[in-house]
């Protein structure tokens, strides 16, 4: 039997409504899509784009009403005098130093933790590992004042004051604070690091232990030759998140280094130092009567603070893809 | 002691010792010892003296101080913790919901994943105070400042406000909402890492499934409350926990804790301070970890 002609035609009608139905969901659901994530990300760049373009005002555009983001008259001014009143090339090495250096040591140091807590079960280990957990939730402001005090007359049971007769050494506005507390895994954020790289051992296969076990290494050889080399992700995660935070840390900066010269430390106090050293940089007199004009100090204050997270966002540049993957290998999620 | 006379067991979990010891010496005086003494400090007055400090007991006087005395501890105490459960829920909110999209497939993917992330390198302490500092030395008064910070986030919000309000949602829904809005850049600023790890989340749940429920007939939104969300619903214990203890490090209780300690010198009332601040955020932590653990949907 042949189906009327007309039931074909409806069936052809109804076929074709559903495709393009299909297809208008699909493309309305996309521009929803671009939509959001354009918006989005515009709020998240507009601090950025608003610093570029008061890097490249002159003065003479501030009272410019008519100005929106593209200035009239480009300049380089602020971002010398910002590099001057940082005195930007010799802290930027000092910092990335010292940032390098922590990294390194917390990343060392939370992985042989890590690695211990993952692998091995002694005698009250379980506990032990609470007490990680626990470092991570006790806000650091607790244990400052007695940190503060401990470095300000350091002293390991009393072996320094009983060689020198003193009441210990003051490390304060030394690197040693930070170092000490770095090596020793109880640094910024480290008991968040030991807990990653736990994670991660734990989802490594023991056949690859076991294996080097009776090809005759050692649990030291194991580690350092099988184990390090397998946990490249994590250690990837762990570098990246402490250099970060270690770059943008002030509050154990200035509880032990307030003096040095470190980025976050001197950005936090550029407003300050703008104001004081501006007229001079403008060649104006230099009088506790004279004061910059506050807009201009805004002006280099916010170049001042592009030109600390320049080096940020360049390294992110290259390594951006790498915080996602890593976090998605590290197993913190599992 | 003699190695030999070990089992290997125990020669075993001796090797674990030493790999925990680095760790576990910090633990004892970078944590611990420190943990303890301010405890003893936030029960004494202490006095700084050349090369030590000198220790008298006072008992509770100085929590009675911080309570009842200091003029602003228990306001910004309060406000703090307030503004904490306001802000829970909505990074949580934010992050699932921009994970969820950049877990779509679309052109210039990566580019989008780039730019959400970079709150996580950009979000610091010393900006921010930076800017501040730059405001009021500007404005000349603290409070003025933080009216133009305010102001400078400025969306208008009013036509958002008569449309929630004709289609006739609470007010308490719609000053929640709106507050929101206006403060969507530090939303933004503070979910970096929420965001991250919803993501990993979402792409370890199976595709399997969801092809399964397509074939069933499931709607993506039907999947998405089905699959997606139980499936993530352990990272959102985590990422709860995570934004509160974020929330510490730039709270105006932290900075009233260190103003007192090293600007008024009084290192006893801010041990104080410092620990009822611990106690309320621990508690909370537990209960929230409790309540919400009992809810959560374990895979494996």
């Amino acid at each position: 039997m042949d189906m009327p002609q007309s039931m074909k035609q409806n069936e052809m009608f109804l076929y074709r409504f559903n495709k393009a139905r299909n297809r208008a969901t699909d493309w309305a659901w996309k521009l929803l899509v671009y939509v959001l994530v354009t918006g989005i990300s515009f709020v998240i760049l507009y601090p950025l784009i608003r610093r570029i373009s008061m890097a490249v005002k002159a003065p003479v555009d501030i009272y410019n009403p008519t100005i929106y983001m593209v200035p009239v008259h480009f300049t380089l001014d602020n971002i010398k005098q910002a590099l001057d009143i940082l005195n930007y090339w010799p802290m930027l090495g000092n910092t990335i130093v010292f940032v390098t250096v922590m990294t390194v040591l917390q990343a060392a140091s939370c992985a042989l933790a890590g690695y211990g807590f993952a692998r091995f079960v002694f005698p009250g280990s379980n506990i032990l590992f609470m007490l990680v957990v626990l470092t991570i939730m006790v806000p650091m402001n607790t244990l400052m004042v007695p940190m503060y005090l401990h470095f300000r007359s350091f002293d390991v049971l009393g072996a320094v004051g009983l060689f020198s007769g003193k009441d210990g050494i003051n490390l304060l506005n030394t690197y040693w604070p930070s170092i000490i507390t770095s090596a020793l895994a109880n640094g910024l954020k480290s008991g968040l690091y030991i807990y990653i790289f736990r994670q991660f051992f734990k989802g490594l296969p023991k056949e690859i232990e076991e294996a080097a076990l009776i090809d005759g290494a050692g649990a030291y050889g194991t580690f350092l030759r099988i184990m390090m080399p397998n946990a490249v992700p994590a250690l990837m995660t762990v570098m990246l998140f402490a250099f970060v935070w270690q770059y943008n840390d002030t509050f154990y900066a200035s509880l032990f280094m307030s003096d040095s010269a470190l980025m976050s430390i001197k950005v936090a106090s550029l407003p300050a130092d703008t104001n004081q050293y501006l007229p001079g940089l403008l060649g104006l007199a230099t009088g506790a009567e004279t004061r910059a004009d506050p807009n201009h100090v805004a002006m280099i204050v916010d170049t001042g603070i592009l030109l600390a997270i320049a080096p940020l966002v360049l390294m992110y540049l290259f390594v951006q893809r790498y915080f996602v993957e890593s976090v998605e290998r590290t197993g913190v999620v599992g | 002691m003699n190695l030999r006379k070990l089992t290997l067991m125990q020669r075993r979990s001796l090797v674990g010792v030493t790999f925990i010891l680095p760790w576990f010496i910090g633990f004892v005086f970078l944590f611990a010892t420190p943990l303890l003494q301010s405890v003893q400090f936030s029960f004494n007055k202490l006095v700084v003296a050349p090369g030590g400090y000198a220790l008298e007991y006072i008992g509770l006087q100085n929590f009675h101080e911080a309570l009842f005395v200091d003029a602003n501890f228990n306001r910004i105490l309060t406000e703090s913790v307030s503004e904490m459960a306001l802000n829970v829920p909505m990074i949580l909110f934010f992050s699932l919901f921009s994970a969820a999209l950049l877990n779509q497939k679309f052109r210039g993917r990566a580019a989008a994943r780039a730019i959400f992330f970079l709150p996580v390198i950009l979000a610091s302490g010393a900006i921010a105070a930076a800017e501040t500092a730059g405001l009021i030395s500007m404005t000349g008064s603290s409070e003025v400042a933080q009216e133009l910070g305010e102001a400078q986030s400025g969306f208008d919000t009013m036509s958002l406000m008569f449309m929630l309000d004709s289609a006739g949602l609470p007010e308490w829904f719609i000053n929640y909402i709106i507050d929101g809005t206006s403060r969507i850049y530090e939303i933004i600023r503070s979910s970096g890492v929420q965001i991250l790890i919803f993501l990993a989340a979402l792409q370890s749940v199976p595709p399997a499934m969801y092809e399964v429920a397509k074939m069933e007939g499931a709607t993506g939104y039907e999947s998405f409350w089905k699959i997606t969300f139980p499936m993530v619903s352990p990272l959102i214990l985590t990422n709860i926990i995570y934004t509160i203890i974020d929330s510490f490090a730039s709270s105006p209780v932290t900075q009233t804790i260190y103003d007192t300690a090293f600007r008024s010198q009084n290192f006893g009332l801010s041990a104080a301070m410092s620990w009822m601040y611990t106690i309320v955020v621990g508690l909370i932590l537990v209960f929230i970890g409790f309540m919400v653990s009992r809810r959560v949907f374990y895979y494996n």
